[in-house]
């Protein structure tokens, strides 16, 4: 473990703060998620270091000032995160299983069990993500359940499509023909000559499908069919505070640092963890 | 003597490598070498893979592939150190007086132009001659080379002729500027052996007849022989002889040039049939799934126990799918398999357990023959607690029993495929085979990737496994002295067609059919004036008809 | 050249099969739901009357298939049917809207496209320096924030703090050209950033690919400068992988339309769809979904459609 380089290490870091921030936000929270404490859009404190509070602003009660509705940010931006990075996770483990499994069993198996599923994946592949999002949830009611299955089953076909290469790619090598040839069973080889060999691409492959579940639940908050009122996540903390831009303030914006730092972190462990893969000489053979 | 044409001195080639996880470092590749080559000789450079050759051709026109650079020593060409010429003046150089020719013609030959426009560019480029003029030579070195249809066989692109004839153009390419010398890297490895004669004898007319100069950069001895006037052996990026061609192949002085001039002369006292075959392949004609003609027509031949039937043949001659037939991967269309008494069932699901244990296989490819996430005592084991279950203790005494077989260590056992070398490798996987103590194994081309030397020492290794083991080996290759020095007897495939069959001797005594002949005349000897003898002999034969 | 011909109509079919399917999808999509379309309008605590009645009225109670297929009729002779909300005629309200997402796009990639591939040759040509590593933080960057994330904080801070642009883009007919450029440039700056970076990295991975053949090589040792090696050798293969990414890019571009013409309150589709579909206006929804989607398989058909024909295996056949 020694050989981490300095940029796997921060993300490391940064991607263990963030979801312990998520694990244990109602200790954090320096008040309640949906508490009232102030009034509408308060300075906060970050502004007043930066020197870019507004004039004649020198005090601050909160850290990151209050929210449309004088809620204290910090502590929504700390419950936020946990929704997000709640249904994010969940959904991810739904794509991620589903998919590589579903993806494997079609290279192995091959034949029309690998044509019908393949085909369905193109077409569902077909329709932009996020517009094939949109018309599920126009009729579905929107909970978190509702979420993290569409999130869920939209995303596993990029994780299927990833998988099955993998697969097949390994499926041709000799040493999988000399497993086949010794006459050991299907699942000896899908778990020990395939499965070692797919799981570093498949890693970082889940590293990059939570960042983009990140992004999509945000996106899909922000436009009011994601996480509804008063619950708080990311996309719908932007969407609280947008109209206060156009007066300078910035509480929207802060979402975006923390999506950005939790993304950024995300890929670079993700970056390591193939970077190392490849490494391995012949490592996906 | 005059001054040379190229004067190498002192040269010292390195590269930056990033090894991933580790600080990117400098490392040497070549470490000094010296040499000179006169107006219109042909100075051969031979090694192993490793041993720096290509690198040191590169050097002559002042390019060094990826991060290679040249760190130190002179380069002189027509008495101009290149290495203190500006980038205009090197531009000057490559193309218009020092050419290229790679290995890979299909590699090399932009497949989006046509192949006129890529053979003229240089000599246009480098004002040489004029756009017409460059044509009008470019067709008369089509037809030097032994091209067909020279006049318009340039307006192709390059995927529209055979591998043998691009090779070829990329000679006519590299003499169409009027160069003085010409870089020859490797330009008849990926060839067939037949196709490799005739781009061969094309190229050594076309030096002869334009009185280039040349750099003939090989690993094959036997090749070099013939075009060279002189030889430098590198090993390690280290010069190890070098000298006149009748010096290096009759009277080498050194040990490592002794080495490379008899590989490939072990021979085989050939053992006569004894006893049932253990493999009698019965009538096999095979198709690959979804295609519409047989790679395979009718095949039979036997293999008796403790023996070694070679089956030789070029790329395409369905070799490779008579393996796939006998293992069961390829059930084939009418015939059939049989194997130590019983007959095998067409496909591998219904073969039983004592069937896959007693016929085992070896890859050509070991890299990709060994799970790289498994240790070598896991590849070792696993058919060892497959067919015996063995565990535990026993299991390991028997593997290490095994390494020592071939030659390796207890140490090993630990260690993963990227830890060992080529011919390592490919120890362990016939160590793999071996453990499942079988009545024959298929090697598929097990030689074919390793430098000539490792080669040997793995054929060495499986003549005497045969002996300890009495197993018998289907040995499939394209090699014919590989045949030569492992065979009992020999199956000659062509076009998917046993073209001859019996004991070794009789395979290879005359009389001979037409493609045994042109097969076996085609292999490069190890002797000066081979090549001279065969164009001799076959402009004879063609005027005779 | 009947083979290229033959991969040409197979594709264009392929295409044209896909949209079809996508279209029985998309209708699917909004029928596989616990309730119905009724059911969403009314909310939990409709009468059983009153959604009888609703049933009727939208046709419900016929056979799917039979829907499916009046759908798709209407669809292909240009009726989309008309909007349960504000019962307006769906293709009336969509021309004008798609016109102005298409204008709003077609900026967006005008200035997107040259830009990102010059600046994946930069990358190329300074491979490992710092240009090339200063496009691969700005590209990881800009692919770990949402599009509506950098929309604002462009909005913030150009048309909040230094006040050039107008921080809503409404435009409508009696604008001049100038005055909607102006009123569209912050949401086009922002799709560009967007799409920039895929392409960009893409399209510096392609030219990469190409530069590392060995005809490359070859064209070097001829003596060629790194212009004529890049214009005459690397140029026409590269042609297709960057068609196909400028393609997949465009196609993501679309997608991107949505959530910005929310941010900047924009009269496009994007903003059309997204209303409908918390209003749980179905026809509305499936007419945008089916003609995005239309738009992304179109790009992409077009991607494949170049890469056919400039394969000179296929042009020039044996």
């Amino acid at each position: 473990m020694k050989n981490i380089p300095i940029s796997a290490m921060i993300g490391l870091f940064f991607t263990a703060l963030y979801f312990l921030a998520a694990l244990f936000a109602p200790l954090i929270a320096p008040y309640g998620m949906a508490e009232v404490v102030g009034d509408v859009w308060e300075t906060s404190r970050i502004e007043i270091m930066l020197g870019i509070a507004p004039d004649g602003v020198t005090e601050a009660n909160y850290w990151l000032g209050t929210d449309n509705i004088g809620r204290d940010l910090l502590s929504r931006m700390i419950y936020g995160g946990r929704t997000t990075i709640f249904i994010a996770t969940a959904a991810t483990i739904l794509s991620f299983t589903l998919g590589s499994v579903l993806g494997f069993f079609a290279a192995v198996a091959g034949g029309w069990v690998d044509q019908v599923l393949s085909r369905f994946v193109d077409l569902v592949m077909s329709i932009p993500t996020l517009i094939f999002a949109l018309v599920v949830l126009s009729v579905m009611p929107v909970t978190v359940p509702v979420l993290i299955l569409v999130m869920g089953l939209l995303d596993s076909t990029r994780v299927y499509r990833l998988a099955r290469a993998v697969a097949v790619d390994i499926e041709v090598m000799d040493y999988v023909e000399a497993a086949r040839l010794r006459g050991e069973k299907t699942a000896w080889i899908i778990f020990r000559e395939i499965l070692p060999n797919a799981l570093s691409p498949l890693v970082a492959e889940m590293g990059l499908r939570f960042i983009f579940m990140v992004l999509f639940v945000s996106t899909l908050s922000f436009l009011g069919l994601g996480i509804q009122p008063p619950e708080a996540d990311w996309g719908g903390i932007v969407k609280e505070n947008k109209d206060g831009i156009v007066y300078g303030i910035p509480a929207a914006l802060m979402p975006a640092f923390a999506i950005a730092t939790l993304a950024i972190s995300v890929n670079l462990v993700a970056d390591w963890v193939l970077n190392r893969t490849t490494s391995l000489k012949g490592g996906r053979g | 003597m005059s001054e040379p044409l190229l004067k190498v001195r002192g040269l010292k080639i390195g590269a930056t490598v990033y090894p991933p996880g580790e600080k990117p470092h400098d490392i040497d590749i070549v470490h000094g070498v010296d040499f000179d080559v006169q107006k219109g000789k042909v100075l051969g450079l031979i090694g192993e893979s490793g041993a720096g050759k290509s690198t040191i051709g590169l050097a002559s026109m002042a390019y060094g592939r990826g991060g290679v650079k040249i760190t130190g020593g002179e380069v002189w060409v027509n008495g101009r150190d290149i290495m203190q010429s500006s980038i205009g003046d090197i531009r000057k150089l490559r193309g218009g007086e020092v050419t290229y020719v790679s290995q890979s013609a299909a590699a090399s030959f932009n497949p989006a132009k046509k192949i006129i426009d890529q053979v003229v560019e240089a000599a246009v480029e480098q004002k040489k001659f004029s756009r017409k003029e460059a044509e009008d030579r470019a067709r008369v070195l089509f037809e030097k080379l032994g091209l067909p249809d020279p006049q318009n066989i340039g307006d192709r692109f390059p995927h529209q002729v055979s591998g043998g004839q691009l090779q070829r153009c990329m000679t006519a390419l590299a003499l169409c500027p009027e160069p003085d010398l010409v870089v020859f890297d490797e330009p008849t490895t990926a060839l067939d052996v037949t196709t490799q004669i005739d781009v061969l004898m094309a190229i050594k007319e076309a030096i002869r007849d334009t009185g280039v100069a040349a750099l003939y950069i090989t690993h094959d001895l036997a090749v070099v022989a013939q075009v060279s006037d002189d030889i430098m052996v590198l090993r390690h990026g280290n010069m190890v002889e070098y000298g006149p061609v009748d010096q290096i192949i009759n009277h080498p002085q050194e040990e490592y040039t002794q080495a490379l001039v008899s590989v490939r002369s072990i021979d085989h006292e050939e053992k006569a049939p004894n006893g049932d075959p253990v493999l009698s392949v019965r009538n096999i004609t095979a198709r690959y799934k979804g295609t519409q003609f047989d790679v395979l027509h009718n095949v039979n031949v036997d293999l008796y126990p403790g023996q070694t039937l070679a089956v030789v043949g070029e790329s395409g001659s369905g070799k490779s799918t008579l393996a796939r037939v006998i293992t069961g991967l390829l059930p084939p269309r009418e015939g059939e398999i049989e194997f130590a008494g019983r007959t095998l069932t067409p496909d591998l699901a219904g073969r039983s357990p004592e069937d896959l244990r007693e016929l085992q296989m070896i890859y050509q490819m070991a890299d990709v023959a060994m799970n790289p996430r498994q240790t070598v005592g896991t590849i070792i084991g696993r058919p060892l607690e497959f067919y015996f279950g063995m565990k535990g203790e026993e299991k390991r005494k028997r593997i290490i029993e095994l390494l020592d077989e071939i030659e390796l260590g207890e140490d090993f056992i630990d260690r993963y495929p990227a830890e060992l070398s080529g011919g390592q490798k490919q120890r362990v996987c016939i160590a793999r085979a071996l453990a499942a103590k079988p009545k024959m194994i298929i090697c598929d081309e097990v030689t074919s990737a390793l430098d000539p030397l490792v080669a040997d020492g793995i054929l060495k290794l499986l003549l005497q496994l045969q002996k300890i083991e009495d197993v018998a080996f289907l040995f499939i290759t394209h090699d014919l002295a590989t045949v030569r020095a492992i065979s009992d007897s020999i199956a000659v495939m062509y076009q998917g067609k046993v073209q001859r069959y019996g004991g070794k001797n009789q395979v290879l005594s005359p009389p001979f059919d037409d493609y045994t002949d042109l097969l076996l005349s085609s292999v490069p000897e190890m002797r000066l004036g081979w090549l001279e003898e065969v164009i001799a002999n076959r402009k004879m034969e063609s005027a005779g008809n | 050249m009947p083979l290229i011909v033959k991969l040409l109509a197979q594709r264009i079919a392929l295409g044209l099969i896909l949209l079809l399917l996508v279209s029985g999808l998309i209708f699917v999509g909004t029928m596989i739901l616990p309730g119905d379309v009724a059911q969403s309008i009314l909310g939990q605590s409709a009468t059983p009357e009153a959604l009888a009645n609703l049933r009727a009225e939208l046709g419900l109670n016929d056979p799917p298939l039979q829907r499916y297929i009046q759908w798709l009729g209407g669809a292909m002779t240009g009726d989309l049917g008309t909007a349960l909300t504000s019962g307006a005629d769906i293709t009336e309200s969509i021309a004008k809207r798609l016109s102005n997402t298409l204008f709003l796009a077609f900026w967006a990639a005008i200035i997107a496209v040259p830009l990102a591939i010059f600046l994946g040759l930069l990358a190329v040509r300074f491979k490992d320096r710092w240009p090339d590593k200063l496009i691969s933080a700005v590209t990881l960057a800009s692919i770990s924030i949402p599009e509506f994330l950098i929309g604002y904080v462009l909005m913030y801070l150009i048309a909040v703090k230094l006040r050039w642009f107008p921080s809503v883009a409404m435009i409508n007919d009696s604008m001049t050209l100038g005055d909607k450029l102006s009123a569209i440039a912050l949401p086009v700056a922002v799709l560009t950033l967007v799409v920039l970076a895929h392409m960009m990295r893409m399209t510096r991975a392609a030219i990469l690919n190409v530069m590392q053949s060995a005809y490359i090589e070859t064209a070097e040792l001829k003596g060629l400068n790194g212009f004529q090696v890049i214009f005459r050798h690397a140029f026409p293969n590269a042609i297709a992988p960057i068609v196909n990414v400028v393609m997949l890019n465009l196609a993501y571009l679309v997608v991107g339309v949505v959530v910005i013409e929310v941010v900047f309150v924009y009269p496009g589709m994007g903003q059309y769809l997204v209303d409908h579909v918390s209003k749980r206006d179905v026809p509305v929804v499936q007419a945008c979904g089916l003609i995005f989607a239309a738009v992304y398989i179109g790009l992409n058909m077009v991607a494949d459609i170049v890469a056919i024909l400039s394969n000179p295996r296929l042009r020039h056949p044996k």
